[in-house]
Protein backbone atom coordinates (compact mmCIF):
# COMPACT_ATOMS: atom_id res chain seq x y z
CA UNK A 1 0.00 0.00 0.00
CA UNK A 2 1.90 3.00 -1.14
CA UNK A 3 0.77 6.64 -0.16
CA UNK A 4 1.39 9.41 -2.57
CA UNK A 5 1.33 13.69 -1.73
CA UNK A 6 -2.93 13.40 -2.14
CA UNK A 7 -2.76 10.43 0.49
CA UNK A 8 -0.82 13.00 2.80
CA UNK A 9 -3.00 16.08 2.19
CA UNK A 10 -6.20 13.62 2.86
CA UNK A 11 -4.33 12.32 6.06
CA UNK A 12 -3.45 16.25 6.96
CA UNK A 13 -6.81 17.05 6.78
CA UNK A 14 -8.05 14.32 8.97
CA UNK A 15 -5.51 14.95 11.98
CA UNK A 16 -6.26 18.59 11.59
CA UNK A 17 -2.38 19.36 10.57
CA UNK A 18 -2.59 22.67 8.05
CA UNK A 19 1.03 21.00 6.35
CA UNK A 20 2.75 23.17 4.40
CA UNK A 21 3.99 22.02 0.56
CA UNK A 22 7.45 21.04 1.73
CA UNK A 23 6.22 19.44 4.48
CA UNK A 24 3.85 17.19 2.21
CA UNK A 25 6.83 16.27 -0.04
CA UNK A 26 9.25 15.68 2.61
CA UNK A 27 6.37 13.25 4.22
CA UNK A 28 5.24 11.30 1.38
CA UNK A 29 8.71 9.11 0.52
CA UNK A 30 9.31 9.19 4.74
CA UNK A 31 5.94 7.39 5.57
CA UNK A 32 5.73 4.83 2.55
CA UNK A 33 9.09 3.92 4.13
CA UNK A 34 8.14 3.40 7.16
CA UNK A 35 5.02 1.70 6.12
CA UNK A 36 6.97 -0.29 3.80
CA UNK A 37 8.84 -1.75 6.58
CA UNK A 38 5.71 -1.77 9.12
CA UNK A 39 4.18 -4.64 6.46
CA UNK A 40 6.43 -6.65 7.82
CA UNK A 41 3.99 -7.61 10.10
CA UNK A 42 2.08 -9.61 7.75
CA UNK A 43 4.72 -12.01 8.07
CA UNK A 44 3.09 -13.17 10.99
CA UNK A 45 0.00 -15.36 11.25
CA UNK A 46 -3.16 -14.03 13.25
CA UNK A 47 -6.06 -15.69 12.14
CA UNK A 48 -7.79 -16.76 15.39
CA UNK A 49 -5.47 -14.28 17.66
CA UNK A 50 -7.35 -12.11 20.17
CA UNK A 51 -6.17 -8.59 19.51
CA UNK A 52 -4.94 -6.71 22.69
CA UNK A 53 -5.77 -2.81 23.71
CA UNK A 54 -3.73 -3.10 27.19
CA UNK A 55 -1.66 -5.60 29.24
CA UNK A 56 -3.65 -4.82 32.05
CA UNK A 57 -7.07 -7.07 32.38
CA UNK A 58 -9.01 -4.92 34.62
CA UNK A 59 -11.80 -2.86 32.66
CA UNK A 60 -14.47 -0.99 33.70
CA UNK A 61 -12.50 0.47 36.78
CA UNK A 62 -15.08 2.34 39.10
CA UNK A 63 -15.23 4.70 42.11
CA UNK A 64 -17.94 6.16 44.26
CA UNK A 65 -19.84 8.87 42.75
CA UNK A 66 -18.82 11.46 45.59
CA UNK A 67 -18.66 14.76 45.60
CA UNK A 68 -14.55 16.27 46.09
CA UNK A 69 -12.84 18.91 46.23
CA UNK A 70 -11.88 19.98 42.71
CA UNK A 71 -9.56 22.44 41.14
CA UNK A 72 -11.57 26.47 41.60
CA UNK A 73 -12.46 27.90 38.27
CA UNK A 74 -10.22 30.11 37.76
CA UNK A 75 -7.30 28.18 38.24
CA UNK A 76 -8.57 25.53 35.77
CA UNK A 77 -8.95 27.99 33.04
CA UNK A 78 -5.93 29.94 33.78
CA UNK A 79 -4.09 28.17 30.69
CA UNK A 80 -6.27 28.90 28.01
CA UNK A 81 -4.88 31.00 25.28
CA UNK A 82 -7.97 33.12 25.45
CA UNK A 83 -10.44 33.64 28.50
CA UNK A 84 -13.42 35.46 28.89
CA UNK A 85 -15.54 36.00 32.22
CA UNK A 86 -14.23 32.14 32.78
CA UNK A 87 -14.76 30.63 29.45
CA UNK A 88 -12.76 30.19 26.62
CA UNK A 89 -13.09 32.20 23.58
CA UNK A 90 -13.44 30.63 20.13
CA UNK A 91 -13.78 32.15 16.60
CA UNK A 92 -17.29 32.21 15.66
CA UNK A 93 -18.77 29.03 14.62
CA UNK A 94 -21.73 30.36 13.35
CA UNK A 95 -22.36 32.97 9.99
CA UNK A 96 -22.68 36.28 11.01
CA UNK A 97 -25.79 38.27 9.95
CA UNK B 1 34.58 13.23 47.50
CA UNK B 2 32.57 15.87 46.16
CA UNK B 3 29.14 15.71 47.73
CA UNK B 4 27.94 15.83 43.75
CA UNK B 5 29.16 12.37 42.59
CA UNK B 6 27.48 10.46 45.92
CA UNK B 7 24.88 8.41 45.02
CA UNK B 8 21.38 9.12 46.74
CA UNK B 9 21.79 6.21 49.31
CA UNK B 10 25.33 7.45 49.81
CA UNK B 11 23.91 10.78 49.85
CA UNK B 12 21.27 10.24 52.44
CA UNK B 13 22.94 8.19 54.86
CA UNK B 14 25.22 12.09 54.84
CA UNK B 15 22.19 13.77 55.45
CA UNK B 16 20.57 11.49 58.64
CA UNK B 17 23.66 11.52 59.75
CA UNK B 18 23.85 15.45 60.07
CA UNK B 19 27.50 15.21 58.10
CA UNK B 20 25.90 17.46 55.79
CA UNK B 21 23.30 20.00 55.37
CA UNK B 22 20.36 20.65 53.59
CA UNK B 23 21.55 23.87 52.25
CA UNK B 24 25.07 22.53 51.54
CA UNK B 25 23.64 20.27 49.12
CA UNK B 26 21.50 23.15 47.56
CA UNK B 27 24.55 24.96 46.94
CA UNK B 28 26.81 22.00 45.73
CA UNK B 29 24.20 20.80 43.00
CA UNK B 30 23.76 24.49 42.27
CA UNK B 31 27.44 25.35 41.27
CA UNK B 32 27.58 22.03 39.62
CA UNK B 33 24.48 22.96 37.49
CA UNK B 34 26.86 26.41 36.94
CA UNK B 35 29.32 24.52 35.47
CA UNK B 36 28.42 22.01 33.32
CA UNK B 37 24.98 22.79 32.40
CA UNK B 38 26.14 24.89 29.63
CA UNK B 39 27.79 22.00 28.07
CA UNK B 40 24.91 19.39 28.96
CA UNK B 41 21.73 21.16 28.33
CA UNK B 42 19.65 18.79 30.46
CA UNK B 43 16.98 20.70 31.50
CA UNK B 44 14.19 22.79 30.19
CA UNK B 45 13.36 24.79 33.02
CA UNK B 46 15.27 25.13 36.47
CA UNK B 47 14.40 26.04 40.11
CA UNK B 48 15.84 29.02 41.39
CA UNK B 49 18.51 28.42 43.89
CA UNK B 50 16.93 30.99 46.03
CA UNK B 51 13.53 29.12 46.89
CA UNK B 52 15.42 25.86 47.18
CA UNK B 53 17.57 28.00 49.65
CA UNK B 54 14.83 28.91 51.70
CA UNK B 55 13.44 25.95 51.74
CA UNK B 56 17.01 24.42 52.64
CA UNK B 57 17.31 26.50 55.79
CA UNK B 58 13.65 25.58 57.46
CA UNK B 59 14.33 21.79 57.05
CA UNK B 60 17.71 22.44 58.61
CA UNK B 61 16.31 24.46 61.20
CA UNK B 62 13.70 21.76 62.03
CA UNK B 63 16.10 18.91 61.95
CA UNK B 64 18.20 20.42 64.76
CA UNK B 65 18.98 17.37 67.28
CA UNK B 66 17.30 14.83 66.64
CA UNK B 67 17.27 13.67 62.56
CA UNK B 68 14.00 11.90 61.42
CA UNK B 69 14.29 11.82 57.64
CA UNK B 70 12.76 9.98 54.83
CA UNK B 71 14.35 8.57 52.13
CA UNK B 72 14.19 11.68 49.36
CA UNK B 73 14.36 14.54 52.33
CA UNK B 74 16.56 16.94 50.39
CA UNK B 75 17.21 14.63 47.60
CA UNK B 76 17.97 17.01 45.03
CA UNK B 77 15.96 15.14 42.20
CA UNK B 78 15.07 16.10 38.46
CA UNK B 79 11.39 15.56 36.75
CA UNK B 80 11.08 14.84 32.87
CA UNK B 81 9.30 17.80 31.47
CA UNK B 82 6.31 15.36 30.41
CA UNK B 83 5.44 15.12 34.37
CA UNK B 84 2.87 18.14 35.41
CA UNK B 85 4.64 20.03 38.35
CA UNK B 86 2.30 22.06 40.03
CA UNK B 87 3.42 26.07 39.30
CA UNK B 88 6.08 24.78 37.61
CA UNK B 89 6.45 25.03 33.57
CA UNK B 90 5.69 21.60 31.92
CA UNK B 91 6.33 22.13 28.65
CA UNK B 92 7.16 18.40 26.98
CA UNK B 93 10.26 19.39 25.30
CA UNK B 94 6.85 21.59 22.78
CA UNK B 95 6.26 25.14 21.37
CA UNK B 96 2.50 23.82 22.26
CA UNK B 97 3.02 23.75 26.11
CA UNK B 98 5.55 25.88 25.92
CA UNK B 99 3.95 28.34 28.29
CA UNK B 100 1.74 25.74 30.27
CA UNK B 101 1.51 25.56 33.88
CA UNK B 102 -0.08 23.11 35.43
CA UNK B 103 -2.38 23.45 38.15
CA UNK B 104 -1.38 20.44 39.68
CA UNK B 105 1.36 18.16 40.16
CA UNK B 106 1.27 14.41 38.87
CA UNK B 107 0.81 11.20 41.53
CA UNK B 108 4.44 10.32 41.28
CA UNK B 109 5.92 14.36 41.86
CA UNK B 110 3.30 14.54 45.10
CA UNK B 111 5.01 11.09 45.99
CA UNK B 112 8.42 12.86 46.00
CA UNK B 113 7.29 16.03 47.27
CA UNK B 114 5.77 14.52 50.35
CA UNK B 115 9.38 13.21 51.50
CA UNK B 116 10.61 16.99 51.14
CA UNK B 117 13.04 16.51 48.30
CA UNK B 118 14.51 19.13 45.93
CA UNK B 119 13.13 19.43 42.36
CA UNK B 120 15.74 20.92 41.07
CA UNK B 121 13.84 21.32 37.61
CA UNK B 122 12.98 19.94 34.41
CA UNK B 123 14.86 17.78 32.23
CA UNK B 124 14.62 18.20 28.23
CA UNK B 125 13.18 15.15 26.16
CA UNK B 126 12.16 14.83 22.94
CA UNK B 127 8.95 16.42 22.00
CA UNK B 128 6.25 14.51 23.62
CA UNK B 129 8.42 12.01 24.33
CA UNK B 130 8.95 10.80 20.65
CA UNK B 131 12.29 10.35 19.48
CA UNK B 132 15.23 8.33 20.84
CA UNK B 133 18.23 11.34 21.36
CA UNK B 134 16.69 14.37 22.54
CA UNK B 135 16.89 16.28 19.05
CA UNK B 136 13.40 16.39 18.47
CA UNK B 137 12.82 18.99 21.79
CA UNK B 138 12.00 22.55 20.50
CA UNK B 139 14.32 23.99 23.32
CA UNK B 140 17.26 22.04 21.42
CA UNK B 141 19.11 18.96 22.48
CA UNK B 142 20.52 17.59 25.48
CA UNK B 143 24.24 16.27 25.34
CA UNK B 144 25.98 13.05 26.28
CA UNK B 145 28.03 13.85 29.49
CA UNK B 146 31.18 11.18 28.13
CA UNK B 147 31.36 13.14 24.75
CA UNK B 148 29.32 16.19 24.04
CA UNK B 149 29.37 15.61 20.20
CA UNK B 150 26.94 12.44 20.71
CA UNK B 151 23.22 12.32 21.55
CA UNK B 152 22.17 11.21 25.32
CA UNK B 153 19.67 8.93 24.31
CA UNK B 154 16.25 9.68 24.89
CA UNK B 155 13.76 10.45 24.98
CA UNK B 156 14.73 10.91 28.71
CA UNK B 157 17.58 12.10 27.10
CA UNK B 158 17.75 15.24 29.53
CA UNK B 159 17.07 12.83 32.82
CA UNK B 160 19.93 10.59 32.15
CA UNK B 161 22.28 13.41 31.11
CA UNK B 162 21.72 15.21 34.47
CA UNK B 163 22.09 11.78 36.36
CA UNK B 164 25.40 11.25 34.49
CA UNK B 165 26.79 14.64 34.74
CA UNK B 166 25.90 14.87 38.21
CA UNK B 167 23.54 17.92 37.97
CA UNK B 168 21.11 16.06 40.69
CA UNK B 169 21.32 13.14 42.33
CA UNK B 170 18.41 11.03 40.35
CA UNK B 171 15.58 11.58 38.03
CA UNK B 172 12.44 10.45 37.06
CA UNK B 173 11.62 9.86 33.31
CA UNK B 174 9.07 8.01 31.50
CA UNK B 175 9.18 5.26 29.25
CA UNK B 176 6.89 4.30 25.88
CA UNK B 177 9.38 2.17 24.00
CA UNK B 178 12.95 2.59 25.73
CA UNK B 179 12.88 6.18 26.59
CA UNK B 180 14.18 5.26 30.21
CA UNK B 181 16.46 2.50 29.04
CA UNK B 182 18.05 3.60 25.92
CA UNK B 183 19.44 6.84 27.53
CA UNK B 184 20.33 5.36 30.82
CA UNK B 185 22.77 2.85 28.35
CA UNK B 186 23.80 5.77 26.36
CA UNK B 187 24.69 8.03 29.54
CA UNK B 188 25.66 4.75 31.39
CA UNK B 189 23.37 5.32 34.70
CA UNK B 190 20.43 2.61 35.80
CA UNK B 191 16.84 3.08 34.18
CA UNK B 192 14.10 0.87 35.31
CA UNK B 193 11.00 0.69 33.73
CA UNK B 194 8.64 -0.62 35.79
CA UNK B 195 5.63 -3.09 34.63
CA UNK B 196 3.14 -1.57 33.41
CA UNK B 197 0.18 -0.64 36.30
CA UNK B 198 2.87 -0.43 38.56
CA UNK B 199 3.78 3.04 38.81
CA UNK B 200 0.45 5.96 37.92
CA UNK B 201 0.52 8.01 34.92
CA UNK B 202 -1.82 10.38 36.32
CA UNK B 203 -0.25 13.60 35.32
CA UNK B 204 2.47 12.29 33.10
CA UNK B 205 1.40 13.94 29.24
CA UNK B 206 -0.02 11.42 27.44
CA UNK B 207 1.83 9.78 24.47
CA UNK B 208 0.84 6.46 24.03
CA UNK B 209 -1.42 5.53 27.21
CA UNK B 210 -1.33 1.74 26.92
CA UNK B 211 2.72 1.74 27.20
CA UNK B 212 3.59 4.48 28.75
CA UNK B 213 4.88 4.15 32.48
CA UNK B 214 7.37 6.16 34.87
CA UNK B 215 10.30 4.81 36.23
CA UNK B 216 13.85 6.06 38.05
CA UNK B 217 17.00 7.44 36.58
CA UNK B 218 19.77 6.58 39.03
CA UNK B 219 23.25 6.47 39.65
CA UNK B 220 22.96 2.82 41.35
CA UNK B 221 20.60 -0.01 41.41
CA UNK B 222 20.58 0.85 45.29
CA UNK B 223 19.17 4.03 44.29
CA UNK B 224 16.55 2.97 41.75
CA UNK B 225 15.07 0.46 44.39
CA UNK B 226 14.69 3.42 46.98
CA UNK B 227 13.08 5.87 43.98
CA UNK B 228 10.33 3.04 43.40
CA UNK B 229 9.67 2.04 46.92
CA UNK B 230 8.23 5.86 46.55
CA UNK B 231 6.58 5.85 43.31
CA UNK B 232 4.88 2.30 43.39
CA UNK B 233 1.72 1.81 43.91
CA UNK B 234 -2.21 1.86 43.65
CA UNK B 235 -3.29 5.12 42.38
CA UNK B 236 -7.27 5.72 42.17
CA UNK B 237 -6.55 9.06 39.75
CA UNK B 238 -5.25 6.09 37.37
CA UNK B 239 -7.33 3.46 36.45
CA UNK B 240 -4.59 1.34 34.88
CA UNK B 241 -2.83 1.69 38.26
CA UNK B 242 -2.44 -2.09 39.75
CA UNK B 243 -3.72 -2.66 43.08
CA UNK B 244 -1.12 -5.02 44.22
CA UNK B 245 0.79 -4.61 47.31
CA UNK B 246 4.33 -2.84 47.34
CA UNK B 247 7.23 -4.65 48.57
CA UNK B 248 10.19 -2.63 49.86
CA UNK B 249 12.18 -2.72 46.98
CA UNK B 250 15.61 -2.06 48.55
CA UNK B 251 15.19 -5.99 50.47
CA UNK B 252 15.70 -7.67 47.35
CA UNK B 253 19.54 -6.08 47.00
CA UNK B 254 20.33 -8.88 50.03
CA UNK B 255 20.99 -11.10 48.07
CA UNK B 256 24.05 -10.38 46.33
CA UNK B 257 24.47 -13.48 43.64
CA UNK B 258 22.08 -14.97 41.43
CA UNK B 259 22.05 -18.34 42.61
CA UNK B 260 18.86 -20.32 42.43
CA UNK B 261 18.26 -18.65 39.28
CA UNK B 262 17.34 -18.92 35.33
CA UNK B 263 18.74 -16.55 32.88
CA UNK B 264 17.40 -16.90 29.41
CA UNK B 265 19.22 -15.10 26.83
CA UNK B 266 17.25 -14.61 23.73
CA UNK B 267 18.51 -15.36 20.28
CA UNK B 268 17.08 -13.34 18.55
CA UNK B 269 18.46 -10.03 20.69
CA UNK B 270 21.72 -11.14 19.07
CA UNK B 271 21.55 -11.02 15.43
CA UNK B 272 22.29 -8.88 12.15
CA UNK B 273 22.22 -4.71 13.37
CA UNK B 274 24.12 -5.67 16.76
CA UNK B 275 27.60 -3.99 17.04
CA UNK B 276 30.30 -6.04 17.65
CA UNK B 277 31.83 -4.15 20.69
CA UNK B 278 27.71 -3.79 22.42
CA UNK B 279 27.78 -7.60 21.12
CA UNK B 280 30.97 -8.66 23.42
CA UNK B 281 30.48 -6.15 26.36
CA UNK B 282 26.54 -7.98 26.46
CA UNK B 283 28.33 -11.24 26.49
CA UNK B 284 30.74 -10.78 28.97
CA UNK B 285 27.92 -9.38 31.03
CA UNK B 286 26.01 -12.81 30.98
CA UNK B 287 29.24 -14.87 31.57
CA UNK B 288 29.58 -12.81 34.72
CA UNK B 289 25.62 -13.59 35.82
CA UNK B 290 26.80 -16.98 34.95
CA UNK B 291 30.11 -16.45 37.74
CA UNK B 292 27.22 -15.15 40.70
CA UNK B 293 25.43 -18.37 40.32
CA UNK B 294 22.71 -17.78 37.27
CA UNK B 295 21.87 -20.51 35.42
CA UNK B 296 22.58 -19.63 31.54
CA UNK B 297 19.73 -21.05 29.11
CA UNK B 298 19.24 -19.35 25.58
CA UNK B 299 15.79 -19.44 24.43
CA UNK B 300 13.46 -18.09 21.81
CA UNK B 301 11.33 -14.63 21.41
CA UNK B 302 10.11 -15.50 17.63
CA UNK B 303 7.93 -12.35 17.27
CA UNK B 304 10.82 -9.86 18.75
CA UNK B 305 12.09 -9.02 14.56
CA UNK B 306 8.28 -7.54 13.92
CA UNK B 307 8.30 -5.76 17.64
CA UNK B 308 9.18 -2.42 16.09
CA UNK B 309 6.73 -2.31 13.87
CA UNK B 310 4.34 -3.46 16.09
CA UNK B 311 5.20 -0.81 17.80
CA UNK B 312 5.13 2.07 15.55
CA UNK B 313 1.73 1.32 14.24
CA UNK B 314 0.16 1.14 17.72
CA UNK B 315 2.19 3.69 19.56
CA UNK B 316 1.34 6.41 17.03
CA UNK B 317 -2.55 5.38 17.16
CA UNK B 318 -2.46 6.58 20.74
CA UNK B 319 -0.75 8.85 19.91
CA UNK B 320 -2.88 10.47 17.44
CA UNK B 321 -5.60 10.13 19.12
CA UNK B 322 -4.06 11.49 22.57
CA UNK B 323 -2.91 14.58 20.56
CA UNK B 324 -5.90 15.39 19.19
CA UNK B 325 -6.55 17.82 22.43
CA UNK B 326 -4.24 20.16 21.62
CA UNK B 327 -6.61 22.31 19.42
CA UNK B 328 -5.43 25.96 20.88
CA UNK B 329 -8.73 26.05 22.84
CA UNK B 330 -8.15 24.98 26.72
CA UNK B 331 -4.52 24.83 27.05
CA UNK B 332 -1.37 25.00 24.82
CA UNK B 333 -0.61 27.23 22.08
CA UNK B 334 -3.50 28.99 20.13
CA UNK B 335 -2.54 30.72 16.32
CA UNK B 336 -2.66 34.10 16.43
CA UNK B 337 -3.85 35.05 13.32
CA UNK B 338 -7.36 32.41 12.40
CA UNK B 339 -10.52 33.08 10.95
CA UNK B 340 -12.44 30.25 11.49
CA UNK B 341 -12.51 27.63 14.17
CA UNK B 342 -11.27 25.20 11.53
CA UNK B 343 -8.29 27.26 10.47
CA UNK B 344 -7.61 27.58 14.59
CA UNK B 345 -7.58 23.87 14.67
CA UNK B 346 -5.02 23.27 11.96
CA UNK B 347 -2.90 26.26 12.03
CA UNK B 348 -2.55 25.84 15.81
CA UNK B 349 -1.56 22.38 15.56
CA UNK B 350 1.32 23.65 12.48
CA UNK B 351 2.74 26.27 14.49
CA UNK B 352 2.80 24.10 17.59
CA UNK B 353 4.24 20.95 16.37
CA UNK B 354 7.13 19.81 15.74
CA UNK B 355 8.47 17.33 12.44
CA UNK B 356 8.61 13.94 14.51
CA UNK B 357 5.48 14.57 16.15
CA UNK B 358 3.43 15.37 13.29
CA UNK B 359 5.18 12.38 11.46
CA UNK B 360 3.91 10.60 14.07
CA UNK B 361 0.47 11.79 14.20
CA UNK B 362 0.20 11.73 10.64
CA UNK B 363 1.33 8.10 10.69
CA UNK B 364 -0.90 7.10 13.68
CA UNK B 365 -3.73 8.63 11.76
CA UNK B 366 -3.35 7.05 8.16
CA UNK B 367 -3.23 3.56 10.68
CA UNK B 368 -6.72 4.62 12.07
CA UNK B 369 -8.20 5.85 8.82
CA UNK B 370 -11.01 4.45 7.18
CA UNK B 371 -9.72 1.35 5.24
CA UNK B 372 -6.75 0.88 6.60
CA UNK B 373 -7.47 0.49 10.39
CA UNK B 374 -7.74 -3.60 10.06
CA UNK B 375 -4.45 -3.65 7.92
CA UNK B 376 -2.52 -1.95 10.64
CA UNK B 377 -4.08 -1.17 14.06
CA UNK B 378 -5.98 -4.45 14.45
CA UNK B 379 -2.88 -6.19 12.69
CA UNK B 380 -0.51 -5.22 15.59
CA UNK B 381 -3.09 -5.37 18.29
CA UNK B 382 -2.91 -9.31 17.35
CA UNK B 383 0.89 -9.20 16.78
CA UNK B 384 0.97 -7.57 20.16
CA UNK B 385 -0.98 -10.14 21.96
CA UNK B 386 1.33 -12.72 20.16
CA UNK B 387 4.49 -10.87 21.62
CA UNK B 388 2.89 -10.74 24.83
CA UNK B 389 2.99 -14.61 24.58
CA UNK B 390 6.36 -15.23 23.60
CA UNK B 391 7.58 -13.36 27.21
CA UNK B 392 4.58 -15.35 29.27
CA UNK B 393 6.25 -18.51 27.40
CA UNK B 394 9.65 -17.66 28.14
CA UNK B 395 8.98 -17.09 31.45
CA UNK B 396 7.78 -20.34 32.22
CA UNK B 397 11.70 -21.61 31.78
CA UNK B 398 13.61 -18.68 33.19
CA UNK B 399 13.46 -16.03 35.90
CA UNK B 400 14.80 -12.97 33.99
CA UNK B 401 16.26 -12.61 30.72
CA UNK B 402 19.07 -10.43 29.42
CA UNK B 403 19.40 -8.71 26.08
CA UNK B 404 21.46 -5.52 24.69
CA UNK B 405 19.55 -2.14 25.65
CA UNK B 406 20.34 -0.51 22.37
CA UNK B 407 22.06 -2.30 18.82
CA UNK B 408 25.53 0.75 18.79
CA UNK B 409 26.81 3.21 21.23
CA UNK B 410 25.43 6.72 21.47
CA UNK B 411 25.49 8.08 17.99
CA UNK B 412 26.30 11.41 16.53
CA UNK B 413 24.21 13.88 17.01
CA UNK B 414 22.61 14.90 13.30
CA UNK B 415 23.26 11.71 12.46
CA UNK B 416 20.27 9.93 11.89
CA UNK B 417 17.88 12.88 12.02
CA UNK B 418 17.16 12.86 8.49
CA UNK B 419 16.25 9.03 8.35
CA UNK B 420 13.19 8.37 10.86
CA UNK B 421 13.36 4.63 10.03
CA UNK B 422 16.71 4.41 11.35
CA UNK B 423 15.65 6.33 14.48
CA UNK B 424 13.38 4.36 14.85
CA UNK B 425 15.36 0.99 14.95
CA UNK B 426 17.47 2.25 17.46
CA UNK B 427 14.68 0.84 19.94
CA UNK B 428 14.69 -2.25 18.58
CA UNK B 429 15.47 -4.22 21.84
CA UNK B 430 13.18 -1.98 24.26
CA UNK B 431 9.99 -1.71 22.33
CA UNK B 432 9.23 -5.73 23.28
CA UNK B 433 9.29 -5.15 27.07
CA UNK B 434 6.83 -2.10 26.37
CA UNK B 435 4.42 -3.78 24.39
CA UNK B 436 4.34 -6.87 26.81
CA UNK B 437 4.16 -4.55 29.74
CA UNK B 438 7.14 -6.42 31.42
CA UNK B 439 9.82 -4.83 33.68
CA UNK B 440 13.00 -3.80 32.60
CA UNK B 441 16.19 -2.37 33.67
CA UNK B 442 19.07 -0.69 31.96
CA UNK B 443 23.02 -0.91 33.86
CA UNK B 444 26.01 -0.25 32.65
CA UNK B 445 28.02 -3.14 31.01
CA UNK B 446 31.06 -1.57 29.99
CA UNK B 447 32.23 0.79 27.66
CA UNK B 448 33.18 1.08 23.41
CA UNK B 449 36.86 1.54 22.30
CA UNK B 450 35.83 5.15 21.77
CA UNK B 451 34.58 5.45 25.77
CA UNK B 452 30.93 5.49 25.07
CA UNK B 453 29.36 3.23 28.01
CA UNK B 454 27.11 0.41 26.70
CA UNK B 455 23.86 -0.86 28.64
CA UNK B 456 23.09 -4.35 29.61
CA UNK B 457 18.78 -5.12 29.99
CA UNK B 458 17.38 -7.14 32.30
CA UNK B 459 13.54 -7.98 31.84
CA UNK B 460 11.56 -9.46 34.45
CA UNK B 461 8.08 -11.22 35.13
CA UNK B 462 5.35 -8.18 35.23
CA UNK B 463 5.29 -7.16 38.76
CA UNK B 464 8.90 -8.63 39.95
CA UNK B 465 10.53 -5.70 39.66
CA UNK B 466 12.56 -7.39 43.00
CA UNK B 467 14.04 -10.11 40.63
CA UNK B 468 15.69 -7.71 37.81
CA UNK B 469 16.77 -5.33 40.67
CA UNK B 470 18.60 -7.91 42.43
CA UNK B 471 20.50 -9.81 39.59
CA UNK B 472 21.38 -5.93 38.62
CA UNK B 473 22.54 -5.45 41.64
CA UNK B 474 24.40 -8.31 41.68
CA UNK B 475 26.27 -7.16 39.12
CA UNK B 476 26.87 -3.60 39.94
CA UNK B 477 28.64 -5.18 42.99
CA UNK B 478 30.61 -7.34 41.07
CA UNK B 479 31.58 -4.84 38.41
CA UNK B 480 33.60 -1.87 38.75
CA UNK B 481 31.88 0.27 35.54
CA UNK B 482 30.17 2.61 38.02
CA UNK B 483 33.81 3.83 39.35
CA UNK B 484 34.62 5.18 35.94
CA UNK B 485 32.59 8.59 35.57
CA UNK B 486 32.99 11.01 32.54
CA UNK B 487 34.60 13.96 32.03
CA UNK B 488 32.81 16.53 30.69
CA UNK B 489 34.48 18.82 28.21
Amino acid sequence: MGINQDHVRHVGQLARLHLSEEEIEAFSPQLNEILRYVDELNTIETDGVEPIASVVDQANVLREDALKPCLPHEQAVANGPEVIDGSFRVPNILENR
Amino acid sequence: MSLVKLSLKELQDQFTRGDVSAAEIVRAYCLRMTQVEGKIKAYITRNTKETMLADAHTMDQNLKGWRKTSPLMAMPLAVKDNICTDGMLTTCGSRMLGQFVPPYDASTVTRIRSQQCFVLGKTNLDEFAMGSSTEHSAFGPSRNPWNVAHIPGGSSGGSAAAVAADECVAALGSDTGGSIRQPAACCGVVGLKPTYGRVSRYGLVAFASSLDQIGPITKTVMDAAILLNVIAGHDPLDSTSVDLPVPDYTKALKKKHAKRLTIGVPTEYFTEGLDPEVDMAVREAIQELHVLGGDIIEVSLPRTPVAIATYYVLATAEASSNLARYDGVKFGLRSKHTKDLLEMYETSRQEGFGPEVKRRIMLGTYALSSGYYDAYYGKAQAVRTLIRQDFVEAFEQVDVLVTPVMPTPAFKLGEKIDDPLQMYLSDMYTTSASLSGNPAISIPCGFSQSGLPIGLQIIGRSFEEETILRVANAYELATTWRNTRPVIR
